[in-house]
């Protein structure tokens, strides 16, 4: 069986599935319940400093998009840190851990950006016997308006300072909270490494409005007619954090630097991609929010079904296992040819793939062969786009076969070269470097 | 129980009160607005979608379910309208698992279509619950069309032609319009008194003016109507019934399937509708599924379809033929009805007489079975009537016993389109009447307005 014990910077869980700082871990009530559903570690919900609680609308604080049968693809939320009072939580952080002390807690945190602010939250933070603190860099709406959160997340200097500040002041280990509004992550990525973080976590959630209510043309979620950009997360914005996990993982100046995977993570599958991307362990936070605690189960035991069918015997040996995969376009090899094959046992006839393809690409796919509705691939004029595989609904129906080198590519007529050989030495290509002899 | 059930005989008031409404509740009750959202999700939205080209009147199949998806059923319901005015009931009576349902390529995947059926309902009701309107006459052309027949085709003729802003007056010789969907349908197809609801709803944009009692070859004939009116459209249905053939069917307790199902939709105390304890329906098709279903519906204790050919040859649908065997229906094939044994002038069994094919032809074989009955159906066909047509003046000329019409509608006579079941070479179907209503009602637009111009 395989071993899915996680150590992330010294933190040490049952499993590599931590409940994201959010609704689901802002107390004691919450969290047991957690871990009794068998989550590995929680992320505390970020607790901001000693004075009168912060204070959240009192109307929608979520809004969503569906997909098929109202099933939950994306949630944004204008929720703000926790609203309850800080010696409460730290008196509850404290008694879990007591009662739990093989699971991972962490605390988020979130205080103005002055030195005195930090150096006063850590000591309490870490006579809770917590395992570590997550620097709450990300949150997108209302703190940043008051110069924290994504406003700290959005200024690398400041990411570096701040890390600094808690490195210099506390024992426990440092997680620093991406937010992926921004232009390029791999800065704040190497800001937070500057100030000396032990990890990073990413993504926080996207500044996003999910919908507009078209009675009153308010946006969604609407408070009292108006609304404000809500944080973005759930299996919409998965592929978006992947990316931002990769381009951390890949980054030479980066490259080591532990990373907790986040973002609409909410089957084994999504958590082992991360994971392959680069991601340490990861954290979870929608998909608990829309099915509860439960799902945690079949998150474990599908990633160890899968490890144990693929021989992998602990986390070291999937993690980062994609990394080195993931280049830059100008390093794809153009020598590579594959064309769409069309099942057709398998093909039902929809004709998506031959109405895509005529209207929007290659004209690559047949409707109608001798009289019949007949669907199936034009391979002189196929380039290999992968959109018929995309938008055919039966899964396996279609499948891009590369050619064999030495087969003609009819749409080219030319032989399939063995070489490898991409952008940077192509002849189209004005700045290409003559290869070497 | 109710006390009437084991009477011998043919009565009434063989189920409670209860018994009766629960059975005879809507077949397919309407989608709710989550399931409809649900269903319409399942539409792959094909390219040049089967299910369009199964529907005998073409309706954009793909397109009014994307508009119920997209939270626009009104959108959705003006797609159906614009190809089949009658797609309401259309929606509840079409044999769908042989036409648009059959086909959708959902069925081919994993043999469940998108229930496009139960999805026109939903969108065209949501449309008639409002009395939304889509369709305004054009400026009034001056000139007046007969329809003989308010009918699926007539209504569907009446309505086209009078949004093109002809003037349009249908005669029907029932005391209802709607013709077979208020007296052909089985009952629990058509609840809540759809049938003249959807007579109201298509006769709200103006011009067309009902009249009913008035039958062609009695009241008025073929002739009179070429004279008075610049056109003229029959939409006739089929008004014969094919016998037996069988010796004693003139026995009481033998009686046409159609009557009794027209009895039934016009009934309004079920418990007051006599019906046999035993009960044979000799036929195939829908009539004759209806007939059996509604008589075990009524209370009949065995009811008996038998049909002179295999399975696989009878009318009935496979749906249709499950929703027998599920009421308890038993369908006996191979069997074609050789004499009516009769007490008192009374039916009291049938005599059937198997069959085989042989070579090309069916045979009996010579070997009877005895069906003890109180109640005999004949479902085996109906026919067209031509006599009523042959007043004084031309005689339309004929095809099959049928009316012969072009692809457009037209009869041999000058000024005389028809459609429906009265036709040649249709397929009785609700939906079919209805594409040829509307189609015929194009062709004689074009042919008053020089081209479709005014």
């Amino acid at each position: 069986m395989a071993d899915i014990r996680n150590n992330f910077v010294g933190i040490k869980s049952p499993n590599p599935f931590w409940l994201a700082s959010a609704p689901p871990t802002d107390k004691a009530y919450n969290v047991e319940r957690a871990f009794k559903a068998g989550w590995g570690g929680v992320v505390w919900k970020t607790l901001g400093e000693e004075g009168p609680p912060v204070v959240n609308v009192n109307g929608p604080r979520y809004g969503a998009i569906w997909g098929a049968d109202r099933r939950l693809l994306g949630l944004n939320n204008i929720e703000l840190i926790t609203d309850r009072d800080l010696q409460v939580n730290l008196r509850e952080i404290k008694q879990v851990k007591k009662d739990w002390p093989d699971r991972a807690i962490v605390v988020s945190l979130m205080v103005p950006c002055v030195e005195e602010s930090w150096k006063a939250i850590l000591p309490v933070v870490e006579e809770t016997e917590a395992d570590g603190i997550e620097l709450n860099f990300g949150c997108p709406h209302g703190m940043s308006e008051r110069g924290m959160g994504a406003a700290v997340g959005q200024v690398p200097e400041y990411i570096e300072m701040v890390v600094r500040w808690c490195k210099a002041n506390t024992r426990m280990p440092v997680i620093t909270k991406l937010t992926p509004n921004i232009t390029d992550v791999r800065k704040p990525a190497r800001a937070a490494l500057a100030g000396g973080t032990d990890a990073v976590s990413l993504i926080n959630t996207i500044n996003s409005i999910t919908g507009v209510n078209l009675n009153n043309f308010a946006p969604e979620p609407t408070i009292d007619g108006k609304g404000s950009h809500g944080g973005y997360c759930g299996p919409a914005v998965k592929p978006i954090a992947m990316n931002m996990v990769a381009e951390i993982a890949r980054d030479p100046e980066t490259q080591g630097l532990p990373i907790s995977g986040i973002g609409g993570i909410t089957t084994w599958r999504d958590a082992a991609e991360f994971m392959a991307l680069g991601a340490g362990n990861v954290q979870v936070c929608t998909a608990a929010m829309t099915y509860g605690f439960k799902i945690v189960q079949e998150m474990i035991a599908g990633l160890e079904n899968w490890m144990d069918e693929k021989g992998h015997a602990s986390l070291s040996d999937i993690i980062g296992r994609a990394t080195p995969n993931v280049t830059d376009w100008q390093y794809l090899n153009l020598n590579y040819v594959a064309k769409a094959h069309i099942d057709q046992d398998a093909c039902i006839k929809c004709g998506r793939c031959h109405i895509a393809c005529e209207d929007t690409s290659h004209q690559a796919i047949t409707s109608m062969v001798d009289g019949a509705r007949h669907f199936e691939v034009i391979e002189a004029e196929c380039v290999g786009c992968n959109l018929c595989v995309n938008v055919c609904p039966v899964e396996g129906c279609i499948t891009m076969e590369p050619l064999a080198a030495g087969a003609t590519d009819q749409r080219t007529g030319k032989p399939v070269s063995p070489v490898y050989a991409n952008w940077t030495t192509h002849p189209n290509n004005p700045m290409a470097k003559v290869a070497a002899e | 129980m109710a006390t009437g059930h084991f009477i011998e005989g043919i009565a009434g008031g063989r189920l409670s009160s209860e018994q009766y409404a629960d059975n005879f509740s809507d077949l397919h009750p309407p989608l709710d607005h989550h399931e409809a959202l649900v269903e319409s999700d399942r539409c792959y939205f094909c390219y040049d979608a089967p299910c369009m080209n199964a529907c005998p009147t073409s309706i954009d199949i793909p397109l009014f379910i994307r508009q119920i998806a997209t939270g626009n059923p009104l959108g959705s319901a003006k797609t159906i309208f614009d190809q089949n005015i009658l797609g309401g009931m259309c929606a509840r009576v079409c044999p769908t698992e042989t036409l648009c349902e059959e086909v959708c390529v959902r069925e081919v995947a994993e043999g469940k279509p998108v229930q496009i059926g139960r999805l026109q309902r939903y969108a065209t009701d949501v449309a008639m619950s409002q009395d939304k309107q889509f369709y305004k006459r054009a400026e009034p052309t001056g000139k007046s069309i007969a329809v003989v027949g308010a009918g699926p085709a007539g209504l569907a003729a009446a309505h086209r032609l009078a949004r093109h802003g002809h003037d349009v007056t249908i005669l029907e010789a029932q005391p209802k319009a709607g013709g077979l969907n208020e007296y052909g349908i089985a009952a629990y197809k058509s609840v809540d008194d759809f049938a003249q609801a959807e007579v109201d709803y298509v006769t709200a944009i103006g011009g067309i003016d009902i009249q009913n009692g008035k039958a062609l070859g009695r009241d008025f004939q073929l002739s009179d109507l070429m004279r008075n009116y610049d056109a003229v459209f029959l939409g006739l249905g089929l008004g014969g019934v094919n016998a037996l053939r069988a010796e004693g069917e003139d026995a009481d307790g033998v009686a046409n399937a159609v009557e009794f199902i027209a009895e039934l939709r016009q009934a309004s105390d079920l418990s007051s509708l006599p019906v046999g304890r035993r009960v044979v329906v000799i036929g195939g098709g829908m009539t004759a599924i209806d007939a059996a279903v509604q008589s075990k519906l009524l209370g009949a204790e065995e009811v008996t379809v038998c049909y002179r050919r295999g399975q696989e040859h009878m009318n009935a649908s496979g749906f249709e033929q499950d929703l027998a065997a599920a009421n308890g229906v038993t369908i006996r094939h191979w069997l074609q009805p050789k004499r009516v044994i009769a007490e008192n002038g009374k039916v009291s069994a049938i005599e059937l007489e198997y069959t085989a094919i042989d070579g090309d032809r069916l045979t009996g074989t010579g070997e009877t079975l005895r069906l003890n009955a109180d109640h005999v159906f004949k479902a085996i066909g109906q026919s067209f009537v031509p006599a009523h047509l042959n007043g004084s003046g031309e005689a339309i000329d004929l095809e099959g016993g049928r009316i012969k019409v072009d692809a457009e509608g037209r009869t041999s006579l000058a000024k005389v389109w028809a459609g429906g079941d009265c036709i040649f070479g249709g397929d009785d179907l609700t939906v079919s009447a209805v594409a040829q209503g509307r189609d015929a009602a194009e062709s004689i637009h074009r042919a008053l307005t020089s081209n479709g111009r005014a």
